[in-house]
C-alpha cells in the first residue's frame, strides 16, 4: 500500500452496507405504512382518543387559531392564515387535512436526512472554494480530505434534486392550482413559485455545483504533476466564480426548497439562517474526517494546529449560526406580525423540547466544550463538540422541515431514523471511496510548505 | 558590576523566531525583545507562562452580563414598565429577548474595554510613561533582542547571534537598571 493512500476499512464498509440496507427498508416501510384513505385516518385518530384520552382532533385541528385568539388576532387575520395546512382553509375536512400530512412524513423524513447529508458536503465545497479564493496559507494540507468528502455532492445533490421535484404538493402548497386559484398573495408570487421555473432552477443549481466540484477536482490533481502554477491559477479563478454562483444560488436554494413550504410567510434572514447549518456542520465534518484518518497513522503532516483552527472555525460558526437565528427569531417575536409569527408558534407550541434543545446542542454546548484554546487541540473533545453540533444541526433541518409540512403530525419513528441510517451510510461508504482514491498528501500547492510548516 | 547585554536586531519577524528557539536551545538567557507589533507565537517560544488575560476578560464579560441584567430588571420591570408593542413587561423572564442584545452589547463592552485596561496596567503602560525601549527602530520595523552576557564569552556569543540572522549587534553596558 503506498503511503498516505486510505481505504475504506473493511468493518466499516460493512457498517455502512448495513446501514443502507437498513434503512433502505425502513424507507421503503415508510412509504407503504401511509394511511390511502380518510377512513384510515379516521381510525387512527379514533386509536389516539382511546390512548390519550383527550379528545385531541378537536384540541389541535385549529390550534394555531387558538393561539392566535390568545395573542389577540383580529378574525381577519385568522382568516387568511393558510400557512399551516397545505391545503389552506380549503381543506374540506379535519380528517383529509391529517391524511396529507400523513402521507406527507415519509417525503419529509427523507428529505430531512438526504438535505443533511448533502449540505454537509456541498458546505464543504464552499470551504474549499474560500481556501482557493483567500490562497490561505494553513488549509493546503487538508484540501484532499475536502475533496474527499464533497465527492458525495454528485449522488447527494441528485437525490436531493429527485425529492424536491416529485414531493411536489407535499411539500409546497403553491403547486396546488385550486389553492393558488383562490389566493391573491400566491398569484402575485406566481411569477417565480411556478414548477416549470421551479426545475429549471433546481437544475441550474444541481450543474453549477457539481461542475465546479468537478473542475476544481480535476485541477487539484493536475497540479499535483504539474511543474508550474496554471492549474493553481485556474483553480483560483473557478474558486472566486463559484463563490458568486453559489451566494445567489444557496439564497434562492433555501426560499425554493424551504422557504415555499411555507409559501405566505418569509424572512429576509433565512438564506443566510440556512447557511450557517451547512457551514458549520461541514466543518465539522471536515474536523471529524481529519480526527478519523489521523487515527489511521495518515496525515502525518496534519498537525494538532490544524485541528485547533478547524475547532475555531466550529467555535465561531456555532455562535455566527446562533447570532442569526436570534436575529430572526427576536425580530419576529417582538413585532409578532401574525403572517410571520406562525413560523414560531408552531415551532414553539409542537416542537418546543427540540426547539430549545437545539439551542442547546449548537450553542451552549460547542461553546463551553471549545471555548478553552487547549481543548481545541485534543481530539477527543473535538469528537464531543462536533457530536452535538451535528445532532444539533440535524435537529435544525428537521425544524425546517416537519413543522412547516407536516405539522403536529409529526415523530422520530421508522421513517426519520431509516432515512437517517440510509444516507448515512451512503456518505460513509461515498466519501470513504472518494478519499481513498489518490494520496492524501497534495503536491506542488504553491502553498503546501507553508502549510505543512504551519505552526501558530 | 554592571550587567553586560548584547542586542541584536532583527528585520523579520520569522527570523527573529527562528533565532529566539536557537538562542534558548543554546541555552543563552534573553532577557527581553522589542518587536513593532504582536509575534504570534513568540511568548510560546520564549517560554512564557500562558496568559491569564484571558481569564480576566471572562470574569469582566460575566461582570457585564449581571449589570446589564440587573439594569434592565431595575428599568424595564420595576421602575418603569411600558407597554412595547403589546409584549409582556411585567416580568422578567417573559420579556428576556429583548434584553438579549443589551445583555451581549454590555458583556462585550466590558470584556474589551476592561481587558485592555488590564492590559496596560499589567504592562506598566499608564499615561507620561517614559518609553523603554532601547532603539526607537523597534516600533517601525525592527525586532531587537536582548541577551543577557553573564559569563559568556562575549565574542562566542556575538558570532553565535550574527549566525542566527541578526543584521546588527552591540554591546551593552548598563550602568543603572531602567
Amino acid at each position: 500500500m503506498a503511503k498516505d493512500m486510505y481505504t475504506l476499512p473493511s468493518k466499516l464498509k460493512l457498517f455502512s452496507i448495513v446501514l443502507m440496507v437498513l434503512g433502505l427498508a425502513g424507507i421503503i416501510f415508510g412509504f407503504m405504512t401511509t394511511p390511502k384513505t380518510i377512513d384510515d385516518v379516521k381510525k387512527i385518530l379514533a386509536e389516539e382518543e382511546a390512548h390519550h384520552g383527550v379528545d385531541h382532533a378537536e384540541d389541535t385541528a385549529n390550534f394555531i387559531d387558538i393561539a392566535r385568539g390568545e395573542e389577540g388576532y383580529s378574525g381577519a387575520a385568522m382568516e387568511h392564515a393558510t400557512d399551516l395546512s397545505a391545503e389552506g382553509h380549503g381543506a374540506s375536512s379535519h380528517e383529509e387535512h391529517v391524511l396529507h400530512q400523513l402521507q406527507t412524513r415519509p417525503w419529509s423524513a427523507t428529505f430531512v436526512a438526504a438535505f443533511f447529508f448533502m449540505m454537509i458536503a456541498l458546505g464543504v465545497l464552499v470551504f474549499y472554494a474560500i481556501q482557493f479564493a483567500s490562497q490561505a496559507g494553513w488549509s493546503p494540507v487538508l484540501y484532499r480530505v475536502m475533496e474527499g468528502i464533497t465527492s458525495y455532492l454528485l449522488p447527494g445533490s441528485i437525490i436531493v434534486f429527485v425529492l424536491v421535484i416529485f414531493a411536489g404538493e407535499h411539500f409546497y402548497p403553491w403547486q396546488n392550482a385550486d389553492l393558488v386559484a383562490e389566493d391573491k398573495i400566491l398569484q402575485g408570487k406566481a411569477g417565480y413559485l411556478n414548477f416549470p421555473f421551479f426545475i429549471i432552477r433546481a437544475a441550474i443549481y444541481l450543474l453549477g455545483w457539481n461542475i465546479y466540484r468537478y473542475y476544481s477536482r480535476k485541477n487539484s490533481l493536475a497540479q499535483a504533476e504539474a511543474n508550474n502554477f496554471d492549474h493553481y491559477r485556474k483553480n483560483f479563478k473557478a474558486s472566486v466564480f463559484f463563490l458568486i454562483f453559489f451566494l445567489l444560488t444557496e439564497a434562492t436554494m433555501a426560499w425554493d426548497w424551504f422557504m415555499s413550504m411555507t409559501p405566505h410567510w418569509y424572512s429576509t434572514l433565512f438564506a443566510w439562517y440556512v447557511f450557517a447549518t451547512m457551514f458549520v456542520s461541514s466543518i465539522t465534518v471536515i474536523a471529524l474526517v481529519t480526527i478519523h484518518l489521523k487515527s489511521k497513522g495518515l496525515l502525518s503532516f496534519v498537525s494538532d494546529r490544524h485541528l485547533h483552527d478547524l475547532a475555531k472555525y466550529m467555535f465561531a460558526f456555532s455562535i455566527f449560526w446562533t447570532y442569526l437565528w436570534f436575529s430572526q427569531f427576536m425580530l419576529i417575536w417582538y413585532s409578532n406580525i401574525p403572517e410571520e409569527v406562525t413560523y414560531f408558534i408552531i415551532r414553539i407550541q409542537e416542537y418546543q423540547g427540540l426547539f430549545f434543545g437545539m439551542l442547546i446542542l449548537n450553542f451552549v454546548f460547542p461553546m463551553l466544550v471549545l471555548m478553552n484554546s487547549d481543548f481545541k487541540k485534543v481530539p477527543w473533545f473535538v469528537v464531543i463538540a462536533a457530536v452535538f453540533i451535528l445532532v444539533g444541526h440535524y435537529i435544525d433541518v428537521f425544524l425546517l422541515v416537519m413543522p412547516s409540512t407536516v405539522g403536529h403530525n409529526w415523530g422520530f419513528g421508522i421513517p426519520e431514523i431509516a432515512a437517517l441510517l440510509f444516507f448515512a451510510g451512503l456518505f460513509i461508504m461515498v466519501v470513504g471511496n472518494g478519499l481513498g482514491k489518490v494520496s492524501l498528501r497534495p503536491k506542488n500547492d504553491p502553498f503546501i510548505k507553508e502549510s505543512e510548516n504551519y505552526h501558530f | 558590576m554592571a550587567a553586560k547585554k548584547i542586542h541584536a536586531i532583527y528585520t523579520d519577524d520569522d527570523l527573529l523566531l527562528q533565532a529566539v528557539n536557537q538562542t534558548r536551545a543554546a541555552k543563552y538567557h534573553i532577557s527581553e525583545i522589542f518587536t513593532p507589533f504582536p509575534v504570534h507565537g513568540l511568548d510560546h517560544a520564549l517560554g512564557l507562562a500562558p496568559t491569564r488575560l484571558a481569564i480576566t476578560s471572562f470574569l469582566y464579560g460575566l461582570c457585564g452580563l449581571t449589570v446589564a441584567v440587573l439594569m434592565m430588571n431595575y428599568m424595564m420591570i420595576q421602575d418603569w414598565p411600558q407597554n412595547i408593542g403589546g409584549k409582556p413587561s411585567f416580568t422578567f423572564y417573559q420579556n428576556m429577548p429583548t434584553f438579549i442584545p443589551i445583555m451581549f452589547e454590555l458583556t462585550v463592552f466590558f470584556a474589551g474595554h476592561l481587558m485592555v485596561i488590564t492590559f496596560y496596567m499589567r504592562s506598566k503602560l499608564w499615561p507620561f510613561r517614559k518609553a523603554e525601549n532601547p532603539d526607537p527602530r523597534t516600533t517601525d520595523a525592527h525586532f531587537l533582542m536582548e541577551v543577557d552576557v553573564d559569563n559568556h564569552d562575549v565574542e562566542t556569543l556575538s558570532k553565535f547571534l550574527y549566525d542566527t540572522g541578526a543584521s546588527e549587534i552591540s554591546l551593552i553596558e548598563n550602568e543603572q537598571d531602567h
